[in-house]
């Protein structure tokens, strides 16, 4: 049976001006959908997450399109390629720099365990320096694993006591 | 053309070997000879550009140890190639050879990649510092006595190695280096794959102890 009603949305003259939600829905909601990414690129994967950035993956679907250079703005830093020991306490400072909250993306194999590069120039994974939220495997990944890879992390960051955290912090 | 030029080359250097070499010319000059030679070849004989500067390691304990080789291209004449081996003095753990930095500017990094990874010391070198691993780095990793897995060592930044507690350790080998198979139509069997599959980090090699490298 259809209605005449055709109003789907909030309807402020039947529930007033108020809406009632948990705190952690709303800080989430503001969150997962506008994180911004330090492109932290270092090899080939960087190329990946290039495409990733472009019109035909496009990024910008999840709110994600603002690349930022300044660790300052950035909300997750993406590992996309090798890290060599000598770039190791780089990418460990830009991520001290990075404002709370901040999450990271291990985008390829290098980046998840050091990949082919078993030797011993290569950090064995950046997870020993970095804490890492989400693993992207492939060599490099598909554009749309990353993109996979943003939604995973949105939908952790959609379940973290983000209310509890801000007021303990 | 290549007999032309090493025996032209002899006739002015006295002490030059022909070297066998497949492609081009290629000639052994003792270490001192080295910097005259260059300098002829470039002036007279038209080899304007230093394309590389690299070394020979002969493995641990062999007299020589370490042999330099210049590499030289010409680009006014169409081909012309031609490499200059000099053994190196020094002793094997800091061998010395001469800089031509003096001739070519573009030496200068070509000589420091050579320090970093073979441990060759070239003097005259303006500033010889490591350019691919960094500064305090304590071992060559081209040598031939250095594990492909590295050696176990601290991280470039104290602060961050204080702060995540990680250090440059050895790689994790499981059976490797990992090499794919030639002339392998499957392409799936001709993927990488370590030699010996039948051990792993979990399950070490019988009989075989790990490798434990004391600093140099």
């Amino acid at each position: 049976m259809v209605t005449a009603n055709t109003e789907l949305g909030y309807n402020s003259k039947v529930e007033g001006g108020v809406i009632v939600s948990r705190a952690d829905a709303a800080i989430n909601w503001i969150r997962t959908n506008s994180m911004w990414p330090m492109p932290m690129g270092l090899a080939c994967c960087a190329i990946e997450l290039m495409a990733v950035g472009g019109a035909r993956f496009d990024i910008a679907r999840f709110g994600a399109e603002v690349m930022r250079f300044s660790p300052r703005q950035a909300d997750v830093m993406i590992v996309a390629g090798t890290v060599t020991y000598k770039m190791a306490p780089q990418v460990r400072r830009i991520y001290d720099q990075m404002a709370s909250p901040k999450w990271v993306i291990a985008m390829g194999a290098c980046a998840s365990s050091g990949g082919m590069y078993r030797s011993y120039a290569t950090l064995q994974g950046v997870d020993r320096i970095v804490p890492v939220d989400v693993y992207v495997s492939g060599c490099p990944p598909r554009p749309e694993a990353l993109l996979d890879a943003l939604m995973k992390l949105q939908g952790q960051v959609r379940r973290e006591p983000a209310a509890r955290r801000l007021l303990s912090a | 053309m290549s007999a032309d030029l090493v025996s032209t080359l002899q006739a002015r250097f006295p002490r030059l070997a022909p070297r066998p070499s497949a492609d081009h010319p290629a000639v052994n000059a003792p270490l001192e000879e080295v910097v005259p030679l260059l300098r002829c070849l470039r002036d007279e004989h038209g080899f304007d550009l230093l394309t590389d500067v690299t070394a020979i390691d002969w493995a641990p304990g062999a007299a020589p140890r370490f042999t330099v080789v210049y590499h030289l291209l010409s680009t006014t004449r169409a081909g012309a190639y031609v490499r200059v081996a000099a053994p190196c003095a020094g002793t094997e753990e800091a061998p010395v050879a001469p800089s031509v930095t003096s001739l070519w500017a573009g030496a200068d990094w070509h000589e420091r990649e050579c320090f970093d990874l073979m441990g060759v010391r070239f003097e005259g070198h303006p500033d010889l510092r490591r350019i691919l691993m960094w500064d305090g780095y304590p071992y060559h990793p081209l040598r031939k006595d250095f594990p492909l897995a590295g050696i176990e060592t601290e991280l470039p930044a104290e602060d961050v190695a204080a702060e995540t507690g990680a250090r440059v350790v050895a790689a994790p080998m499981a059976g490797g280096p990992f090499v794919a198979s030639a002339g392998e139509i499957n392409l799936t069997e001709a993927e990488p794959r370590a030699k010996d599959e039948s051990w792993s980090d979990r399950a070490p090699q019988p009989g075989h102890t790990p490798l434990r490298q004391v600093k140099e």
